[in-house]
């Protein structure tokens, strides 16, 4: 007995697939009992990066499964659908198609988001009103045309771009 | 149940093979666009403009208009 016991506490964890290794106790070298924490043995998850994970879903199986179990040693061309399904289930909680499908989280994610946007929005507002200061004179209408005209006698982009689209003959701006 | 064994390998492959054609198509078509939509325009509006261009009316207009330091206007 203390033999089985050391095998599984040492080696055989992942072989055995049952969770009722709780149950059982570490005995290390004379000095009592370690207790063995739920989260720290093999767990079951579904993932699809790792596709047969540690333990099977169903740790305590009922009578008609440890029946199902034990059909399973034979061959299993006598298995019916219904009873692969079965199987299936008891060694899996989702399957890859249930584990994929989309959540509906994008529609909270999306309202998140435009509300936060909004928030900051009121702040640049307030601050745009009672932080900074007056704009500088050279945004001043008259200092723009006075720009706009040194930008023109300086023929700034005359091929493409600025001063391309004035017209020197008729001093307007290109139809 | 009899589903058909899902295909196990030549994935990437199988993927390459659809994908690279297509996106070597869309390079060639990007560079084509940009080369006919952009450049070629480009490099014709500097010939156009060039060829009308005289350089010594151009500077005179900018120096009367006062934008240069090494020369005054004409008549200062």
């Amino acid at each position: 007995m203390l033999f089985y016991f050391r095998m599984l506490a040492t080696r055989a964890l992942s072989l055995v697939g049952k969770r009722a290794i709780s149950t059982s106790i570490c005995v290390r070298g004379g000095h009592g009992v370690a207790k063995v924490d739920d989260y720290a043995l093999p767990a079951y998850f579904d993932r699809r990066e790792n596709p047969l994970p540690d333990v099977q879903f169903v740790t305590e199986l009922s009578a008609v499964q440890k029946s199902l179990k034990e059909k399973e040693k034979g061959s299993w061309a006598t298995l019916s659908n219904e009873e692969k399904i079965a199987l299936y289930r008891i060694s899996f909680k989702q399957s890859f198609a249930e584990m994929n499908e989309g959540t509906k989280e994008w529609k909270s994610v999306i309202a998140g988001m435009f509300f936060f946007i909004g928030m900051t929005g009121l702040v640049v507002l307030w601050q745009r009103k009672f932080v900074y200061g007056p704009v500088p004179p050279t945004f001043e209408s008259e200092w723009k045309e006075k720009e706009v005209q040194r930008m023109l006698d300086m023929r700034i982009n005359p091929v493409e771009g600025f001063s391309a689209k004035w017209d020197y003959e008729n001093k307007e701006w290109k139809k | 149940m009899s589903l058909a064994k899902p295909a196990m390998r030549g994935l990437l492959g199988k993927r390459l093979r659809f994908h690279l054609p297509i996106a070597f198509a869309l390079s060639l078509v990007a560079a084509a666009a940009f080369k006919y939509g952009v450049t070629e325009p480009r490099k014709q509006a500097y010939a156009d403009f060039y060829k009308q261009y005289d350089a010594t009316k151009e500077f005179n207009n900018m120096r009367d208009a006062g934008v240069f330091e090494s020369v005054r206007p004409t008549g200062e």
